[in-house]
């Protein structure tokens, strides 16, 4: 056993081990930037700035008493909430961090992510369902439906990706971005913005997101197909969901912004100041924040890390991972901005924007750049 | 099987246990007093209504169907655009006669009212 | 290592398959018969045949199992689960039953004459999604463009046939 073939074992590993930590603390980056749009402060009571709510919440919620209606599918309503963590986690496997840090590189990595996507949708359909309250099943039914009116405009606009790329694996991908010297969000003479804009609105609409989080519309439905969860199994969902948003960012981030490269990746002389002084600027930048917000131990922690990607082989080394991670936080925050931005459509609406919008346009995008890319 | 499956397996692995020892952790540590009233299915405080395994609209089936259709059709267009560039126009004239006959039963099935909501 | 993989796949198709026929609530077949599509799927990947693999849990898992579960969902449950109506059919069930086991074990005893050696398959030559394109785009061309007209088929039928549905009683 060489270090090459543990390394996905051991990537697996963490990232199931980690994951859940990181949920909490996406939640709480979410509520803080939410109350930043909304000129508040956010959590501040459990630690410096509520760094610790997350801590805080998990324990809640592992203590919290686990009701299970009486008319409720008791089998199912175990199954549903592992359904959905398992597709979501599973989709992981195939994103490349960087050249080297991956679970797995397959041929069908693109397909892999859309055909574990279509399997979580029973975690919402059969958790709706065995509850046995109509709010959960209307919930629930919104939730497929919604689902799959967005995956044909989001299969289409990867298909414009596909043909750019000529593979199906996450790896080539990127390595063709390198190869021809481009983003594909720039490919076909700029065409592939329009996929790119249909991808991200089917994206939104894919994980539930606001403007279109129907499925779990309070004002209308309680909490949509979970409101009989509670504790631990709530938990369970909430974690999916979270990682499903990570999981199409870094999609976004890995077909459209050439997943772990760094801008201008084939002009050499750029190589420095994008892996080394970029990054060492934030990581400053972020230090002196935290410096005005008191919170010293991260000031240093920060500014250390900064020094240390000066070192030009530690910039080589890490370039790929703070390029990949900061494309996909670019993209998780923009989710943000949505979410703060607009208000919910209503479910008439949203039908006709993916039925009759939306895949028309898809289509168009399609041939447009079948056409464009002959030429 | 081919090659770098076997690590999904295994994070599918974990996918489970860490779920499943985790709600067991949390059986051990949480409080159960359920009463009538707390198992009751949540309907604003208001005993609940009928069932709610009863029958819904006629158009989530639409929805399903059509999504089946067009699931098939890009289904059909991800080999194809993965043999984009050799197959050429050729490949491009196939399959934009195969989605202009898609087109023509969208154009019909919107015209029929179809994809109407309402 | 495939071997195992081989009889895991084969069980969870089968274990699916039998609760898909032996459960009474129409949720409880449907999710057997998730579960036995998913043995099938890593069936095909034993079988290197990625491209397959993937489509089988696209289409069959996450397309006509949400549409199975929608037109449960469009039934009255209750009423359907508590009809017994295949009781009758017992003996006419064995005796199939039976039949097909007689006739598996008179296969298995003669042997299959003139069947090919199992093709060994191979492995990421040249890529899977590769070969079925050139395939579908070169030598089957015309079977796919006909697939677009079975697709039209489909669209015109689900159309018509939900909106005979429509009208008021």
């Amino acid at each position: 056993m060489t270090f090459e073939t543990l390394l996905p074992y051991l990537m697996a590993a963490i990232f199931a081990m980690a994951f859940p930590l990181v949920t909490g603390y996406l939640v709480l980056v979410e509520r803080k930037i939410l109350a930043d749009f909304q000129a508040r402060l956010g959590p501040m009571r459990v630690g410096p700035h509520g760094l610790l709510q997350p801590i805080a919440d998990a324990l809640k919620l592992i203590l919290k008493e686990d009701t299970v209606p009486k008319d409720a599918d008791k089998f199912l309503f175990y199954l549903a909430p592992l359904l959905s963590v398992v597709t979501a986690f599973g989709s992981f496997a195939v994103i490349p961090i960087s050249a080297t840090l991956r679970i797995a590189d397959l041929n069908i990595g693109l397909l892999l992510i859309s055909a574990l996507a279509a399997v979580g949708v029973f975690g919402i359909i059969l958790g709706g369902w065995s509850s046995n309250s109509n709010y959960s099943l209307l919930g629930a039914l919104r939730g497929a439906a919604q689902l799959i009116s967005y995956e044909v405009a989001l299969g289409l606009s990867l298909v414009t990706v596909v043909m750019l790329s000529g593979t199906l694996s996450m790896q080539g991908i990127v390595e063709a971005q390198f190869n021809q010297r481009i983003w594909f969000l720039f490919g076909n003479y700029g065409l592939m913005l329009l996929s790119f804009f249909i991808f991200l609105i089917a994206a939104v609409a894919e994980v539930n997101r606001a403007p279109f989080d129907l499925p779990e519309a309070e004002s209308e439905i309680v909490a949509g197909y979970h409101t009989e969860y509670s504790g631990f199994r709530w938990a369970l969902y909430m974690l999916a969901e979270y990682t499903n948003i990570f999981i199409i960012c870094a999609v976004a981030a890995t077909v459209f912004f050439g997943g772990w490269l760094r801008p201008f990746a084939n002009i050499e002389w750029l190589a420095y100041p994008m892996d080394a002084i970029f990054p060492a600027a934030l990581l400053f930048l972020s230090a002196w924040g935290c410096a005005r917000m008191k919170l010293f131990p991260f000031t240093a922690l920060l500014g250390i890390s900064g020094l240390v990607f000066l070192i030009p082989a530690v910039a080589t080394a890490l370039s790929a991972p703070f390029w990949f991670f900061l494309k996909v936080s670019a993209v998780f925050y923009v989710l943000i901005w949505f979410r703060a931005s607009w208000p919910r459509l209503r479910y008439d609406q949203l039908m006709d924007l993916g039925w009759k919008r939306l895949i028309p346009l898809a289509l168009g995008a399609l041939l447009a750049n079948a056409i464009i890319g002959m030429l | 099987m081919p090659e770098g499956y076997l690590p999904i397996l295994f994070l599918l692995a974990i996918a489970i246990a860490f779920p499943v020892i985790a709600l067991i952790v949390a059986r051990l540590l949480r409080p159960s007093i359920p009463n009538p009233a707390k198992l009751e299915a949540y309907e604003c405080g208001i005993e609940a209504e009928g069932s709610s395994r009863g029958r819904f609209t006629v158009r989530f089936y639409i929805v399903a169907i059509l999504f089946v259709i067009f699931d098939v059709e890009t289904i059909f267009l991800f080999p194809w655009a993965v043999r984009y560039k050799q197959l050429g126009w050729f490949g491009v004239a196939e399959v934009t006669l195969f989605l202009s006959i898609l087109i023509a039963g969208y154009i019909w099935a919107r015209k029929k009212g179809a994809l109407d909501w309402v | 290592m495939d071997a195992a993989l081989f009889y895991t796949f084969a069980a969870i198709t089968l274990a699916g398959a039998l609760a898909t026929v032996t459960r009474r609530n129409p949720v409880h077949c449907a999710l057997g018969l998730i579960f036995s599509l998913l043995g099938v799927a890593g069936l095909f990947l034993l079988q290197a045949a990625e491209l397959l693999f993937a489509v089988q849990i696209l289409l069959y898992v996450g397309g006509v199992m949400v549409l199975f579960l929608f037109v449960i969902m469009l039934i009255h449950l209750e009423q359907a689960a508590r009809l017994r109506q295949y009781s009758r059919q017992w003996p006419v069930a064995l005796a199939a039953l039976f039949a097909v086991f007689l006739e598996i074990y008179v296969l298995a005893q003669s042997g299959l004459p003139g069947l090919p050696p199992s093709p060994q398959p191979r492995l990421n030559a040249g890529g899977n999604t590769e070969r079925i394109a050139d395939s579908l785009f070169y030598v089957y061309a015309l079977p796919f463009e006909a697939a677009s007209l079975l697709l039209l088929i489909a669209i015109v039928g689900a159309v018509w046939l939900a909106r005979k549905k429509e009208q008021p009683q």
